[in-house]
C-alpha cells in the first residue's frame, strides 16, 4: 500500500495551514489555520499507522496519537476563541495586526 | 658482624633487661620533663613563691632533675646491659634498631654503605669475596667477610672474654685505611690485623618526622649510645647537685623563681642537644643553651658589669655559630643533600669515596662553633667573664656542662672529625699536628698561663676550665678520642666541685672572690677545704685522683698517635701545661686557705645542703679512677687477684662509651706509658714545688706582681695577651668608626640607591601601565565587547522585535524549513 497520496494529502493542508496562520489577519481565521495543521499532522500519524501495521487492527498507535491531538485542540481551540473573545472585549478588534503590545 | 664476636654475643646470657629499652626508647621524656619543670617555674612558680616559699619552688626543680638523673642512671644500667650482650646481627631486633637509626630512606643507604664495603674489601685485595658482596640484598656483605675471616686464619681465640681483645695480635692497620664500622668490624680483621676489637653496638634511637620538604623528610629523634648515656647521666647529676646547693647559695635572692626557671630550661637544652640524632636539632640545642647561658650570666643585671658579661658570651658565641651554621650545611651536602641525620653525615665521611676537603672544610667550619662554645684559644674570652653569674651556675655551665658541648659535637661527629682533620696520619699539618689539635694546644696554654696572675679565685678557675677543655679538644686532635670524652667526664666532677667549694668559700666571705681577701680558711671550712684539695689534686695531676688518669690517658695518646703517627709537639705542650697546672692550683689553694685570714667578715663552714654535694663530687672525682684504668694496670691486678676482680673494678670507660656504630674503624686507643706518666708527673711536682717555695719565702699576697723578673710578661698575662683589646679597637672600634661610617654611606647611596630606583621605576610602570594598558587596554576591550553587544542588540530587535505575531510564525516557519532542509542535505 501506499502512503504517498496520504502524505501529499498531509503536506498540501499543512501548507494551507501556515498559508493561514501568516497571512490571514483574522485571529479566529488564524485559530482555524492551525486547527488544519493538526488535522494535516493526524493524517500522517494514520497514514504511517497504516503503513506499519497493516491489516493489524490491535496496533493502533497513531491512531491513538491521532486521537490525543484532537482532544489536545480542542482544549487549544476553547483556550484560543476565550483569547480572542478578551482581546475583542479589549481592543474591539481581532485583527492579529495590530496585537503588537509585546514588541521588543 | 665478626664470628668472634658474634660467638661472644650468643654466649652471653640474656640482653638488655625489657623495662631498660623501654626507657631509652622514651629517653626524649628526660628534657620534657625538664621543660616542662621550666613551663611551671615560668607560669606558677611565682604565686608558689607567695603561698609557700622559696623551699617549695626550688623543691619542683630538684624533684624533676632527680627523676631524670635516676632516668639516666635507669638508661646507663641499660646500656651496659646492652652493650655486654648487644643485638645479634641480623636478627629482628638488630635490624629494627638499625633501621631507626637510620631514618626513613634506611633501605637505599643501607644498601649503599654496603656496596661501598664491598668496594674497600676489594682494595684490601679480598675481590673474589665481594662480587657476593655486593649484591642487592642490604646486609649479604657480612657473608663472605665471616668467610673471608676463616680464611686468613685471623680468627682470635673464640669465646667470650674476647671483647676488648687480641693486643697480642699486630696492632698495624695496612696503609692507615679509615673505615667505618658500620656493622661489622671485619675490615681489621680482614686486613690481618686484630685490632682491639669492640662490640658493634647498635645505638637505640627513636624518631618522628619533623618537616618534609618535597620528597625528602626530615627527622626528630634521640640517640641512645654510650657517649650521650655518660653525658646524661653527667648533666643530670651536676644538675641535680647545683639545684640543691643553689637552695643555700640564692636564698632570699631577688630573682629567685627566674633563676631556677633558667636552671631547667638550661638542663633541658643540655639533655635535648646530648640526645639529639642530627645536627639540625643540635644546632637548636646549641643555641638553646646558649640563650640559658646569658640570662643566668646576666642574673643581677643590676649591675652593667653583669650584663656586659652576659652579652659578650652571647656575641662570641654568635661569632662561632655562624661558622657551625655554616658548617651544619656543608655537611648536609657532603652526605647526599638530603639528611642532617649523625649517622648519615659519619657513614659517609668514613666511605672510601668521601670527599676529603669537603670534610675538612665541614669540620673546621663546624670547629668555629666550638670554638666559641668551648671557649677554644681566640674567643676563650668570654668564659672568664662569664663568672659574672651567680657560682652554681658557673660550675654547672660554665665548667661540667654547657662549654662541653663543642667537645660533645667533635666527640659526635668524629669520624667527620677524623677524616677532614686526617687526625689517622698526624694531621694535615704533620708534623706539628691538625687544627683541632694545635687549637687545643694553645688554648690550654693560654689558659693555664693567664690563670696564674687572676686574683679573683672564679676566674682562676674560669681559666683552668679554658686550659682543661683545650685539653680535651686537644686529646680529639690527636685521635684520643676516649681520652677526651673521659677527660670530659672527670673534669665535670672536679671542675663543679671546685667551682661549688669557691662558691662556698664566697658565702663564708661576705661574698668576695678575691683572694687578697681571703687565707687562712682551712681553720674555719674544713670540709670546703679538705674537698677542694682533693679536687685540686684532681686537676693538678696527682696520682690517686680521677684527673692524672685521664689527663694521663690524653698524653699517652699524643705520644703514640694513630697509625704509628705520633704528635710531639703536642705532647710537650701537655707536659708543659700539666706543670703549670699544678702550679696555679697551687698558689690558688694557697692563697685561699693557707696563712692569715686577710679579710674584714667572718669565715664559717657553710651548710649542709652546700658542703654535701661538694663531698659527693669529691667521691666521684676519686671512684672515676676505676673507670677507666689502663689494660697495663687491669693486667697486674688480674695476675694478683684474678680476672673477677679486674672485671668488676676496672669498668671500662672506653668499652662502654666508645660509639662503636658507624664510628673511625680501627682507631688506635693509647696504652698506658710509664714514662709519659712519669714525666708528666714529675711536671705536676716541679709546678707545685716551684709555686710553693715562690709563695712561702715571704712574699705571701699578690706575690706575682712583685719581681722584677718578667715585667713584660706578667703584663701581658694580665691584660689577657691583649685578646681583649684587639677585639675592642681592632673589631668593634673599626665597625664603630669606619666601618659604621662606611657602611652607612653604602647604605645611603648605593643600597637606597638601588632600592628607590627600583621604586620609582615601579611606579613609573603603575603609571603608564594603569594609563595604557588597563585603561585603554583591558577597559577598552570590555567596554567594547559590551557596546557590541547592545548595539546588536538595538539592531536585532528593530529586525525581529516587531511585535507581529504572523512575523513571528514566519520566522519559525522559515527556520524550520531551513533546519529541515538541512537535515535532509546533511543527514540522508
Amino acid at each position: 500500500m501506499l502512503v504517498n497520496q496520504f502524505l501529499f494529502l498531509g503536506a498540501a493542508l499543512f501548507a494551507i495551514g501556515v498559508y493561514g496562520v501568516l497571512a490571514r489577519r483574522n485571529a479566529v481565521a488564524v485559530l482555524m489555520s492551525i486547527e488544519i495543521i493538526l488535522n494535516s499532522v493526524n493524517i500522517n500519524f494514520l497514514a504511517f499507522n497504516a503503513m506499519h501495521n497493516q491489516g493489524n487492527a490491535s496496533h493502533a498507535d497513531g491512531a491513538v496519537f491521532a486521537l490525543f491531538v484532537i482532544t489536545v485542540a480542542a482544549a487549544e481551540v476553547g483556550v484560543g476563541l476565550a483569547l480572542v473573545l478578551m482581546l475583542y472585549r479589549t481592543r474591539k478588534s481581532i485583527d492579529v495586526d495590530k496585537i503588537d503590545a509585546l514588541k521588543g | 658482624m665478626h664470628p668472634m664476636l658474634l660467638a661472644a654475643s650468643e654466649a652471653a646470657t640474656g640482653s638488655a633487661p625489657a623495662w631498660t629499652v623501654t626507657l631509652m626508647q622514651w629517653a626524649f621524656l628526660i628534657p620534657l620533663i625538664m621543660t616542662g619543670t621550666f613551663l611551671f617555674h615560668l607560669l606558677l612558680s611565682k604565686k608558689l613563691m607567695k603561698v609557700a616559699g622559696e623551699k617549695a619552688v626550688s623543691a619542683v626543680g630538684i624533684l624533676a632533675i632527680t627523676v631524670c638523673f635516676f632516668m639516666s642512671l635507669g638508661i646507663g644500667y641499660g646500656w651496659i646491659a646492652r652493650t655486654n650482650a648487644p643485638p645479634v646481627h641480623e636478627t629482628p631486633e638488630y635490624v629494627a634498631a638499625e633501621a631507626a637509626c637510620f631514618g626513613p630512606s634506611n633501605a637505599e643507604r643501607s644498601g649503599a654503605h654496603h656496596a661501598s664495603e664491598g668496594v674497600n674489601a676489594e682494595g684490601a685485595g679480598h675481590g673474589e669475596e665481594t662480587t657476593a658482596g655486593k649484591g642487592t640484598d642490604g646486609h649479604g656483605a657480612d657473608k663472605p667477610k665471616s668467610s673471608s675471616t676463616s680464611d686468613h686464619g685471623g680468627t682470635p681465640e673464640p669465646g667470650g672474654t674476647s671483647e676488648h681483645g687480641a693486643e697480642s695480635g699486630s696492632m698495624e692497620l695496612a696503609g692507615g685505611t679509615v673505615l667505618l664500622s658500620g656493622d661489622e668490624p671485619a675490615v681489621g680483621a680482614a686486613t690481618g690485623g686484630a685490632k682491639e676489637e669492640h662490640h658493634s653496638v647498635v645505638p637505640v634511637c627513636t624518631s618522628i618526622t619533623w618537616f618534609e620538604i618535597g620528597t625528602h623528610t626530615y627527622e626528630a629523634g634521640t640517640i641512645v649510645d654510650g657517649l650521650s648515656v655518660m653525658m646524661l647521666i653527667t648533666v643530670t647529676l651536676i644538675s641535680m647537685l647545683v639545684h640543691w646547693y643553689s637552695t643555700a647559695y640564692l636564698k632570699d635572692d631577688v630573682r629567685f623563681v627566674h633563676y631556677y626557671a633558667f636552671l631547667s630550661l638550661f638542663s633541658a637544652a643540655m639533655l635535648f642537644y646530648v640526645l639529639s640524632n642530627n645536627t639540625l636539632q643540635m644546632l637548636v640545642g646549641w643555641e638553646l643553651v646558649g640563650v640559658c647561658s646569658f640570662a643566668l650570666i646576666g642574673h643581677w643585671w643590676e649591675e652593667k658589669k653583669n650584663t656586659d658579661a652576659a652579652l659578650k658570651a652571647f656575641l662570641t658565641n654568635r661569632v662561632g655559630d655562624v661558622g657551625l651554621i655554616l658548617g651544619v650545611i656543608v655537611l648536609f651536602f657532603g652526605a647526599g643533600g638530603s639528611s642532617f641525620n649523625v649517622f648519615h653525615i659519619n657513614e659517609y665521611a668514613g666511605s672510601s669515596g668521601a670527599n676529603t676537603s669537603l670534610l675538612f672544610v665541614g669540620s673546621l667550619l663546624l670547629f668555629f662553633g666550638v670554638t666559641s662554645k668551648s671557649g677554644q684559644f681566640p674567643l676563650h674570652t668570654w668564659l672568664p667573664d662569664a663568672m659574672a653569674g651567680p657560682t652554681p651556675v658557673s660550675a654547672l655551665i660554665h665548667a661540667a656542662t654547657m662549654v662541653v658541648a663543642g667537645v660533645y659535637l667533635v666527640a659526635r661527629m668524629y669520624p667527620t672529625f677524623f677524616v677532614g682533620m686526617d687526625i689517622g696520619n698526624g694531621g694535615n699539618w704533620a708534623p706539628v699536628g691538625n687544627y683541632v689539635a694545635i687549637i687545643g694546644a694553645i688554648t690550654a696554654l693560654v689558659g693555664a698561663s693567664l690563670a696564674f696572675v687572676q686574683h679573683d679565685l672564679k676566674k682562676v678557675l674560669a681559666y683552668s676550665t679554658v686550659s682543661q677543655l683545650g685539653f680535651m679538644v686537644m686529646a680529639l686532635g690527636v685521635g684520643a678520642w676516649t681520652a677526651g670524652v673521659f677527660h670530659l667526664f672527670t673534669h665535670a666532677m672536679f671542675k663543679a666541685c671546685l667551682f661549688l667549694g669557691a662558691g662556698s668559700v664566697s658565702h663564708a666571705c661576705h661574698h668576695t672572690f678575691d683572694m687578697r681577701e681571703m687565707g687562712g680558711l682551712e681553720k674555719h671550712m674544713p670540709i670546703t677545704k679538705r674537698t677542694f684539695m682533693l679536687c685540686s689534686w684532681a686537676l693538678a695531676g696527682v696520682p690517686i685522683m680521677s684527673g692524672f688518669w685521664s689527663k694521663d690517658e690524653i698524653l699517652a695518646g699524643a705520644q703514640q698517635g694513630q697509625n704509628g703517627k705520633p704528635y710531639y709537639a703536642i705532647l710537650a705542650i701537655g707536659l708543659v701545661v700539666g706543670g703549670m697546672t699544678a702550679s696555679y692550683m697551687t698558689r690558688a689553694y694557697h692563697l685561699t686557705f693557707k696563712g692569715e685570714y686577710r679579710g674584714h667578715a667572718h669565715p664559717h663552714e657553710s651548710p649542709k645542703v652546700m658542703t654535701v654535694p661538694l663531698v659527693i663530687l669529691t667521691f666521684l672525682a676519686f671512684i672515676a679512677v676505676f673507670f677507666n684504668i689502663p689494660k697495663f694496670f687491669t693486667d697486674i691486678f688480674t695476675g694478683t687477684f684474678g680476672p673477677s676482680v679486674t672485671e668488676k673494678v676496672a669498668v671500662r670507660f672506653e668499652h662502654f662509651v666508645e660509639p662503636t656504630w658507624v664510628f673511625v674503624e680501627g682507631i688506635d686507643h693509647p696504652k698506658f706509658n710509664l714514662i709519659v706518666a712519669g714525666v708528666s708527673l714529675l711536671f705536676a711536682a716541679a709546678g707545685w714545688q716551684i709555686m710553693k717555695r715562690y709563695l712561702t719565702t715571704g712574699i705571701a699576697t699578690g706575690a706575682t706582681a712583685k719581681p722584677g723578673v718578667a715585667r713584660f710578661g706578667y703584663r701581658l698575662l694580665e691584660n689577657k695577651y691583649y685578646l681583649d683589646k684587639i677585639y675592642e679597637q681592632g673589631v668593634r672600634d673599626s665597625v664603630r668608626g669606619p666601618m659604621a661610617r662606611a657602611s652607612y654611606w653604602f647604605n645611603m647611596r648605593v643600597i637606597d640607591g638601588i632600592v628607590n630606583a627600583f621604586g620609582i621605576g615601579a611606579r613609573k610602570f603603575g603609571d603608564l601601565t594603569y594609563k595604557y594598558v588597563d585603561q585603554k587596554g583591558i577597559d577598552g576591550a570590555i567596554n567594547g565587547t559590551g557596546a557590541v553587544s547592545s548595539e546588536g542588540g538595538q539592531f536585532l530587535r528593530t529586525l525581529f522585535g516587531t511585535g507581529k505575531v504572523q512575523q513571528y510564525g514566519a520566522w519559525l516557519f522559515g527556520g524550520a524549513v531551513v533546519f529541515a532542509g538541512m537535515i535532509v542535505v546533511f543527514v540522508k
